[in-house]
């Protein structure tokens, strides 16, 4: 394995990891405000389909990032709906939110573009442009430096560079703001919370805002990537990011490193379709399973002891 | 311009604020369906006193302070605070109105540290380092001036219960609360730390602070408040001055009737061992050695109380007897051996031998909430040939008639066999429990916080039963964390501490200074000669 080989699959690393990313820090405000989010993935398929069908119709995938945005924002207000409001049960109401993305986007998809179920291709302004950070033509030459620089760290999409910039944005919200305190509390102990004279329901809706922009900028990008909606594009990324989230301990930087094994697994299997260990060949669907693989082994609860938020799953009843 | 405030203040509210009480309910009624909460109450705080509201469980109290605290809307009354009528519709209102309150259950996040809990909800601003400075100095400030020191920088989940409440009280003051009301404050305390905190308490007062004592304890406020006021179903029964009421009376008034505040029992007529516990040892799965070899008998006819503070083995003598824990060392039940290693005997195969037990956590372990009175009543006999109809029914009717017989005869209220544990009060529960064991005519009782969260009348009704059991010539032994039960109950007493006993007493012979000492693991040699530790 060659330097650059090493390069193009890191690259393809990050490339992958962006959704997970986004959507894992979208499960992380919304775990850490108390609502466990199952529903990730439902949100995830929302925004890609009507990011993908709306930057086809339009030619701007900026305007399908927006909609997009608003289908998953939707989702995650009919999820506070169901759970913080009436109180519902969480794991439920993000079940029955993952089916309702499912049907819908095959059976909108269908009705509107009549391509079983796809949206047409993207192309051009319909896609996320690769931005090319400066000097990256001119420092490419560099040997070692150079091809890192223009492959790993130049030339990704403007998203990939929101999620990585929201990991210490998300970080610095989380402790070091008002803001933050407060939605740790209301994971923790609503009840003090409550106390302490601050509403427990706009925390959570708070919070299942920030989850639902999140979500939506993931789902355009997958959109964006595979140049169109296609039928259960997301394939389970939603889990993925859910388990990724459970295997960071709801932390913004070990989101980071999490959702990047999960995209490097990914990246493997895709590059090396098939391994041959002399008579043996390792067959490619295991190498595609590697990321589902270590979801399982993480919620086996093989990788350490995870904590999560103590309130969570649980609405919110004054108790007196 | 603090200048121009104070003098504003003084000069219009002069005539009528400075005898104005610190608060003032007039005629607060609240309703929840078809149950009065609470009736028409009427209560006047003096500014700068402490003022205790007594009464049973359902009495209302939580809820007029609930009301107090903008967690419900009266449906009638008013709220006058410094002699202004205020409306509190949520909790927010009420804190700013001065009113701090500190609940049963504290409401703090375990895993955040003391600071930012105080700070919770009270930020100055969007960024959270300026505030936390801020509380980090007038913490310093206050924990001088009030005895209320806490480490700022631990977690909440490291501090004792008393440091807990203590962070509690330094939210409500850090939110300038002139008026703190505490609900059932000393519910999780030791004695010490119950003292430590009544001189908090008194130290605040002198400062000027009001004080609401909400309690079912009588000890406390005759120690403690001013004036008291007592509930009764709902209703605000009698407002008296705490120097010109006693016990008794205040009983009376919470109960309705005359109570009785003595155990009243003949002396004990112990017979042979029932229960002979030698060098017993207990691990527990941490490893860590919570029985340090205990040494004990319990007679036929006798009550043996164990005291100490929550936690010192107490728990694990009852578990490793009633057979839930595995532990070392010999137990011979009338004379004969029981195994420890748990290999041939569980809490069932004890159960056969005659030994009962009313575990220390009724919640948990002494009935499952959601399953029905009757049900309850048979759970560790439900093997009992009686409540069997068939090889495969239970003798569901049966056991119902017998629950209803049982429930009768402990006046357990309501005595519907059908009605889920969970919607009876604690004392009721408990009397439940009680019945369970004590009807199977048990050699041993093992009983545990026999009264923890139960009414005066039913702690009275309660150790009755305790002591009646005893005259039938059983043996019982009582673990409680409550010395004046420990003192009134008991016949003989053993003190625990560490996992080892630091003595034996006498209840005619001791007092709860010198018990509160050797809980704490201080023996005095000079009484008897032991060796202190």
């Amino acid at each position: 394995m060659d330097y650059l080989t090493i390069i193009q699959i890191l690259d393809s690393s990050v490339r992958l990891a962006t959704p997970l990313l986004l959507t894992c820090l979208a499960g992380l405000f919304s775990e850490r405000a108390g609502v466990v989010d199952i529903g990730l993935e439902g949100k995830l398929l929302a925004a890609a389909f009507l990011s993908g069908a709306v930057a086809a119709v339009t030619g701007s995938i900026w305007v399908g990032l927006l909609a997009g945005v608003a289908g998953s924002l939707a989702f995650s207000m009919l999820h506070g709906l169901a759970s913080i409001t009436f109180k519902g049960d969480q794991l439920i109401s993000g079940v029955a939110l993952n089916f309702l993305a499912a049907g819908l986007t095959v059976v909108i998809g269908q009705s509107w573009f009549k391509l079983g179920g796809r949206t047409p291709s993207l192309s051009g302004d319909g896609r996320f442009e690769p931005w090319n950070l400066p000097f990256s033509d001119a420092l490419a030459k560099i040997p070692v430096i150079g091809p890192a620089y223009d492959e790993l760290i130049s030339g990704h999409t403007a998203l990939t560079y929101v999620a990585l910039a929201a990991v210490p944005l998300s970080w610095w919200v989380l402790y070091r703001s008002r803001f933050g305190l407060r939605l740790r509390a209301v994971g923790e102990n609503p009840g003090a919370v409550d106390t302490a004279g601050i509403s427990v329901v706009r925390l959570r809706y708070m919070a299942l805002v920030i989850a639902g922009v999140l979500c939506g900028l993931a789902g355009t990008y997958l959109a964006s990537l595979a140049a169109g909606f296609v039928k259960d594009m997301s394939a389970g990324r939603g889990y993925i990011a859910l388990a990724a989230l459970i295997f960071a301990k709801w932390r913004p930087w070990y989101a980071l490193s999490a959702t990047l094994l999960f995209g490097l697994l990914e990246a493997i299997g895709n590059r090396y379709q098939s391994i041959a260990l002399g008579d043996f060949t390792i067959p490619v669907q295991f190498m595609q399973a590697l990321p589902y693989i270590l979801t399982v082994i993480i919620l086996a609860g093989f990788v350490g002891k995870a904590i999560p938020p103590r309130a969570g799953g649980q609405p919110y009843v004054k108790e007196r | 311009m603090s200048v121009q405030t104070d003098t504003g203040r003084q000069a219009t509210a002069a005539p009528t604020a400075s005898a104005a009480p610190a608060i003032e309910l007039r005629g607060i009624s609240k309703a929840f369906g078809p149950v009065q909460a609470n009736k028409d109450i009427s209560i006047s705080v003096a500014k700068g006193s402490i003022h205790g509201i007594i009464g049973e469980n359902g009495a209302g109290k939580s809820t007029l302070m609930s009301i107090l605290y903008g967690f419900y809307k009266a449906d009638a009354g008013h709220i006058l605070i410094n002699g202004q009528e205020v409306h509190i519709a949520d909790s927010q209102e009420a804190i700013s109105a001065g009113i701090g309150m500190v609940f049963q259950h504290f409401k703090l996040v375990e895993n955040f540290t003391v600071l930012e809990n105080v700070i919770l909800g009270a930020e100055d601003g969007g960024l959270l380092k300026p505030s936390l400075a801020k509380a980090r100095k007038l913490l310093k400030q206050l924990s001088d001036e009030y005895e209320l020191s806490v480490d700022p920088d631990a977690l909440i989940e490291d501090l004792s219960v008393g440091h807990q409440q203590r962070v509690e009280i330094l939210k409500a003051l850090y939110r300038q609360a002139d008026i703190l009301i505490l609900d059932e404050p000393t519910g999780v305390l030791t004695p010490a730390e119950a003292d430590h905190l009544f001189r908090i308490l008194k130290g605040l007062k002198e400062q000027g602070k009001t004080i609401i004592l909400i309690t079912h304890k009588l000890r406390e406020i005759m120690e403690i408040t001013d004036t008291v006021s007592v509930m009764r179903r709902g209703e605000m029964t009698a407002t008296v001055k705490t120097h010109e009421t006693s016990p008794e009376q205040l009983a009376e008034l919470m109960v309705g009737r005359k109570v009785l505040l003595r155990v009243d029992k003949k002396p004990a007529t112990p017979g042979k061992p029932v229960v002979e516990v030698e060098n017993l040892r207990v691990i527990d799965e941490q490893g860590v050695e919570r029985l340090k070899g205990i040494s004990l008998e319990v007679r036929e006819g006798e009550i043996l109380g164990i005291c100490g503070v929550a936690g010192n083995g107490q728990t694990e003598l009852l578990e490793v007897l009633g057979g839930y824990v595995n532990g070392t060392g010999t137990v011979r039940m009338n004379g004969e051996e029981i195994d420890l290693s748990g290999k041939h005997s569980n809490g069932q195969t004890r159960r056969a031998r005659g030994i009962a037990h009313v575990p220390e956590d009724r919640h948990d372990e002494g009935l499952i909430l959601e399953f029905q009175a009757w049900e309850n009543m048979v759970f560790g006999y439900h093997h009992a040939p009686e409540y069997q109809k068939n090889a495969l029914l239970m003798d569901n009717a049966g056991i119902k008639a017998m629950t209803q017989a049982s429930m009768d005869k402990f006046d357990v209220r309501p005595p519907n066999p059908k009605l889920e544990a969970k919607s009876f009060s604690g004392g009721n529960q408990q009397k439940i429990v009680l019945a369970r064991e004590i009807e199977r005519n048990p050699d041993l009782l093992l009983v545990g916080q026999p009264t923890r969260g139960v009414d005066i009348g039913a702690i009275e009704f309660i150790h009755q039963q305790i002591v009646a059991l005893r005259d039938e010539g059983k043996a019982i032994l009582l673990v409680s964390v409550e010395l004046d039960e420990i003192l009134s109950l008991s016949d003989r007493i053993v003190v625990m501490f560490d996992g080892q006993i630091m003595g034996e007493r006498l209840p005619a012979e001791t007092n709860e200074g010198e018990l509160g000492l050797m809980m704490a693991g201080i023996t005095d040699t000079n009484t008897n000669g032991e060796k202190a530790q």
